[in-house]
């Protein structure tokens, strides 16, 4: 199982390490510093290295590496995920999980591992759980502390760690009590130069915040559960009931969760709620390239399209773009390269537009 | 500060010591200040001095000795938290002469009352084993209680420890097997992961191979097969079925839920059970679910997407439904596309290569080397696996053949060259063009290609091949090793087929050989030299060898077969390290083949007998025993019919309940594992129960009650009984309602505490919640998504004040 864990930042310091059997030297890291370099993005780096003696599986959130050492066999999704979930873990903790916030935290952080795995093995996962264990921090309670004294450590077992819902912790009390379903849907597609849609999938999420007293139980059922044919649940909904009732029934964990996650593949037509109109040139006359794009609503039934952000990612050859908009703000990132268009609303009488000109250094060859 | 007698200070000398820890600093030299503090009051100063005894005591065995007797004294603590913690630590520090002293730690916490300091022990199991591989006996025998187990928070914990000190000893396994199979969904989803690697090596071992007699029709011919599977049909699939081994079918069953869990790792690790274990019709079951983890974040995609490039090669059927979800998009990183890649020409069908074909065009237009070098080869690799479009794709890669791009090129000159190989017909234009791009092509690689090309198909382009040998002989000790071979090989060639013209060009270019840097050049040089022009070595005629230069040379090659990387993944177990790396990992279980006569299924059926033993006085004082031994799975739960029974007949007064409670409370430990199923079982069968309760006269209410029980599995019975009781008494229904649920909520959530005084303990903890999982009154849906705050708080009012 795992045997230790490196965080790396991006200029290649191991700033933090934890080990749960006998200690690894972090000379171990020197392997996925070797790959590192190889790699042309830190998005190349392959999850699982094998070295001589250990397997480094790495994960890169945040700007930041994740290294575990494994010695022996273990499913690497395994691993994967668990260093996922500690990142989420931490996020939840600090609102956000970067470099500067763990060296400000490391001692919770450094307690948070030592809960979430014993000798290896995963041990208590849970917010929920851990929040009791370890307090997260606050500038309330800082002040509090170094008043009174007390410590951000309970003295007590999580409940839920002992019962069978051991996601949820007992004992919770609201003066309001409510509940907030978010429903967050993805589109992804892809359209060819013509237009037309090669293929489009739609990612659902069911975000929830659920702040209610004691143990409620709750149910939830939809209109037409029949579109959900690929759905993934958080573990406290009982599987029994969706597959013969389609009705979600569970005991939610307290506080922000993702309640259920669905996939309507590429096999149904998803309707895709905008279309972009483009032109775009990057070799016109000697360095300069042209570009101009229009967005339009489509299939929208009626309601307006809000908050719309359009992101290019553009060559590496590409040094800098003047562009005007119609609407909205441009920027544009000249180390990632990544052009972002802030539309906002789009008003149906006068489309949005952007163009300009496209400056670029004219060595390769560009394809688009 | 640590001498401090303030906690403060010590808890602040300790925070910058762990900080230090953290940043790999080398802290050890506090060792004896910070052992003192390890009798520290204060909890939080303790658990840091915990994290820093962990991580030192190797280092500084003398001195953690001193802190053995506060830990010893610790696990006797009243509180479940310390003892746990104590063995944790305990266990963790990596002393060697401590070993008895935690195997007699570990021996009493596994009998511990509290679940958690099981499961505690039962990591401590393989922390001992790596530090003293002599106990291994002992630990055996402390892991086989715990496998014994019933509560969801040991299980997993208790699978992984059997993983990791013996997993060879299958023979635990066996009587656990149909509770672990029934408690999978419960467990948490790390534990659910072990588990079910665990169980497909087991199954792999106790099962036959669902797929033997079709094995025999379609050994020969596999594709067929697969074609028309979707025309083969209930029948032929009903006919199979039977033939499964009933346990086999209930791990199948019970780990399908699972692929709707949230966890990659549990989603894939249920995929690989299929793929391993289950029958061929069913497999393609979890290919959805596979699919969905795509989404994911990069990592869990590329580990999935490896899985899935393996499965494609033996199951096309399986993911053609799902082609488009492999189509690349830009913001993939490098791996991940060429994994799609890979997936995509294994997937390709006559039906479905045009599409891939399309996408693979637009692929080649990226801006991306090594993915477009991938795409390319990619499309050599669909046309040569299917006949009717590889003259497409080559004249498609043969007009890539001017693209500006010189990587394009070149790689498509690579793949052409294989193509040819395959086709032996004439591609007369195809090589002339090729021909005149050796001037601009500069990749060595393709100039290779090329060279090669020419001298093997040289009596096709008589006329050409002989003045590209003039060009290339000029720039020879300019070009790179793989060229210059290549250089020799087409001089050679010419040289047998049109001496005239080449003669003197072969020996001119075998003399610049002679003297290349490279010493392999200078070997083949030599080599070639002998067997074309045997006259320089000695001044005999013809050697045989020589004579028989044209066979040699010139003899037709077979083509090469572009085959999948992932073909010879097959040896190891999908979604293991081992799989992921292609080669054998350190501490890998074989899977092993299914065995031809599957082991005496009786094997698992013993489960039953020591429960019964401990159970059976307690309710057969009590109330006539319904239990049919006859049954597997009920076994665990009939015991849950008991005690919903003496609830039922304590009904009519209500002050009762609580000691009855207490009396049945050994029963009730056994109602937790089922929990869930209980609850959602119960509520899926009241709507039909109650009428049909309500149209029986009362008296008859006992005897549907036994008939129930003899139902198969025993949840639904629970639920049986309960909802009759409920629906018995119409004109009190509501009160009713509360009053019954209310025993059983009490029991629900709390986890088998061994006394009736833990019991006691544990309801204090639970009782005030009172969850109202049982409640049927909880029926009410929320329905519409479009006020469902409101409707929450509507509903769950009335619950909460129960």
């Amino acid at each position: 199982m795992i045997h230790s864990l490196f965080i790396i930042n991006p200029s290649g310091d191991v700033f933090m390490e934890k080990h749960w059997k006998s200690v690894i030297s972090r000379s171990v890291c020197d392997y996925f510093f070797d790959h590192q370099r190889k790699a042309s993005s830190p998005e190349d780096i392959p999850p699982v290295i094998a070295t001589p003696h250990h397997y480094l599986i790495s994960v890169y959130r945040s700007s930041m590496f994740f290294v575990a050492v494994c010695t022996t066999e273990v499913a690497p999704l395994f691993v994967v995920e668990f260093l996922h979930r500690v990142v989420d873990t931490f996020e939840d903790y600090f609102s956000e999980c970067t470099e500067s916030i763990i060296k400000e935290h490391y001692v919770v952080v450094y307690e948070l591992l030592d809960e979430m795995l014993d000798n290896g093995f995963p041990l208590a996962t849970e917010s929920n759980i851990l929040k009791e264990l370890i307090k997260p921090p606050n500038i309330l309670r800082t002040i509090a502390n170094t008043v009174t004294g007390k410590s951000n450590v309970s003295s007590t077992l999580p409940s839920g760690q002992l019962s069978n819902i051991p996601w949820r912790r007992t004992g919770v009390k609201y003066t309001n009590n409510e509940a907030y379903f978010d429903m967050i849907e993805e589109v992804d597609a892809i359209i060819d130069k013509s237009g037309s849609t090669v293929c489009a999938e739609i990612q659902g999420y069911i975000d929830c915040c659920i702040k209610l007293s004691g143990m409620p139980d709750l149910s939830l059922s939809f209109v037409n559960p029949r579109l959900f044919d690929d759905v993934s649940f958080h573990p406290c909904v009982r599987f029994k009931r969706w597959e013969s009732e389609r009705v979600l029934s569970f005991i939610p964990p307290d506080g922000n969760f993702r309640l259920m996650s669905y996939h309507i593949g590429s096999q149904s037509i998803v309707a895709i709620p905008v279309y972009v109109r483009h032109s775009l040139c990057l070799r016109e006359s000697g360095s300069g390239g042209r570009l101009d794009i229009t967005l339009g609503p489509k299939q929208t039934l009626g309601r307006t399209i809000e908050n719309v952000v359009l992101e290019i990612p553009m060559p590496k050859s590409v040094l800098n773009c003047g562009l005007v908009t119609n609407q909205g703000k441009y920027t544009f990132d000249p180390v990632s390269k990544l052009l972002v268009w802030e539309v906002g609303r789009i008003d149906v009488t006068k489309l949005p537009n952007i163009r300009g000109t496209v400056t670029n250094c004219h060595f390769s060859a560009l394809y688009f | 500060m640590l001498d401090s007698n303030k906690d403060n200070l010590k808890l602040e000398a300790m925070k910058r010591i762990i900080g230090m820890v953290a940043k790999g600093r080398e802290a050890s030299d506090l060792f004896p200040a910070v052992v003192k503090n390890v009798v520290s009051k204060n909890i939080e100063v303790k658990k840091l001095v915990y994290v820093y005894l962990v991580r030192y005591a190797e280092e500084q065995q003398d001195l953690a000795l001193l802190s053995i007797s506060t830990f010893q004294r610790a696990l006797k603590d009243p509180n479940q938290l310390i003892r746990a913690s104590a063995l944790r630590v305990l266990s963790s520090i990596r002393v060697t002469m401590i070993v008895p002293i935690v195997m007699l730690a570990i021996k009493d916490a596994a009998a511990d009352m509290s679940p958690y300091v099981r499961k505690t022990a039962a990591h401590a199991i393989p922390k001992l084993y790596s530090l003293d591989q002599d106990q291994k006996e002992e630990l055996i025998q402390v892991l086989e209680k715990l496998l014994y187990d019933k509560t969801t928070l040991v299980v997993g914990s208790a699978v992984m420890a059997f993983e990791e000190v013996c997993p060879e000893r299958i023979d635990l396994i066996h009587k656990n097997f149909r509770k672990l199979c029934s408690l999978l969904v419960d467990v948490d989803e790390w534990g659910q992961v072990v588990i079910i690697n665990m169980l497909t090596r087991y199954a792999r071992s106790q099962f036959t191979d669902p797929n033997l007699q079709d094995v025999d029709e379609d050994e020969e011919s596999k594709r067929p097969f697969y074609e028309d599977e979707n025309e083969v049909d209930e029948e032929q699939q009903e006919k199979r079925a039977p033939t499964l081994d009933p346990d086999h079918r209930l791990l199948l069953r019970s780990a399908k839920p699972l692929l709707q869990s949230r966890n990659a790792a549990v989603v894939l690790s249920v995929a690989q059970l299929y793929h391993h274990t289950a029958p061929r019709s069913e497999v393609h079951q979890v290919a959805k679910a596979m699919i969905r983890l795509l989404r994911s974040h990069r990592e869990v995609q590329d580990i999935v997407l490896t899985s899935i490039a393996a499965t494609a090669t033996r199951r096309k059927v399986m993911f053609e439904p799902f082609l488009k979800s492999f189509f690349v998009r830009s913001s993939d990183a490098t791996h991940i596309k060429l994994l799609k890649l890979e997936i995509l020409t294994s997937l390709a069908t006559e039906s479905s290569v045009g599409i891939i074909l399309r996408e693979l065009q637009t692929y080649v237009a990226a801006h991306d080397p090594p993915f477009v070098a991938a795409a390319i080869q990619a499309i050599g690799r669909c046309a040569s696996n299917i006949k009717e479009v590889t003259d497409t794709c080559l004249n498609g890669l043969v007009s890539l053949l001017s693209n500006k791009d010189q990587a394009v090129v070149a790689e498509s000159v690579v793949v052409i060259k294989k193509l040819l190989q395959t086709q032996p017909s004439a591609h007369r234009e195809i090589i002339i063009q090729m021909a005149k791009l050796v001037d601009s092509v500069t990749v060595p690689q393709a100039r290779a290609s090329i060279l090669w090309l020419l001298g093997e198909y040289s009596e096709r382009v008589p006329k050409i091949a002989p003045d590209v040998l003039r060009k290339m002989a000029k720039t020879f000790t300019s070009e790179e090793d793989i060229v210059k071979l290549q250089v020799m090989t087409l001089a050679v060639k010419l040289c047998l087929t049109n001496p005239k013209q080449t003669k003197l060009l072969c020996q001119y270019v075998l003399q610049l050989a002679k003297y290349d840097q490279n010493y392999d050049l200078r070997d083949r040089a030599r080599f070639l030299r002998h067997i074309i022009f045997p006259a320089d070595a000695e001044s005999g005629g013809p050697t045989r060898l020589s004579k028989q230069a044209k066979k040699i040379f010139l003899a037709p090659k077979p083509a090469p077969v572009p085959e999948s990387h992932f073909k010879d993944r097959e040896q190891f177990q999908l979604g293991s390290l081992s799989h992921y790396i292609n080669t054998k990992a350190n501490g890998y279980q074989e899977l092993p083949p299914f065995p031809l006569e599957a082991p005496d299924p009786k094997a698992r059926d013993v489960e039953t007998e020591p429960q019964v033993m401990e159970q059976a006085p307690l309710f057969t004082a009590k109330k006539v025993s319904s239990k049919k031994d006859s049954k597997f799975y009920s076994d665990t739960e009939s015991p849950e019919d008991e005690s919903e029974e003496d609830e039922n007949s304590s009904d009519e007064d209500d002050d009762d309940d609580e000691e009855e409670e207490d009396s049945s409370s050994d029963k009730d430990e056994e109602e937790d594992d089922n929990e869930d199923e209980e609850s959602s079982g119960l509520e899926e069968k009241l709507p039909k129960k109650v009428v049909k309760s309500n149209a029986k006269p009362k008296s008859d209410e006992e005897e549907e009650e036994d008939e129930s029980d003899e139902d198969d599995s025993s949840s639904e019975s629970v639920s049986d009984s309960d909802s009759e009781d409920e629906s018995s008494e119409p004109s009190s229904v509501p009160k009713k309602q509360t009053r019954n649920a209310k025993p059983a909520k009490e029991s629900t959530p709390v986890v088998k505490p061994k006394s009736n005084l833990d019991l006691l303990l544990d309801l204090d903890d639970v009782s005030p919640a009172f969850t109202p999982i049982m409640t049927p009154s909880l029926g009410g849906f929320l329905t519409p998504m479009s006020t469902p705050s409101s409707q929450v708080k509507t509903q769950l009012f009335p619950d909460i004040q129960v």
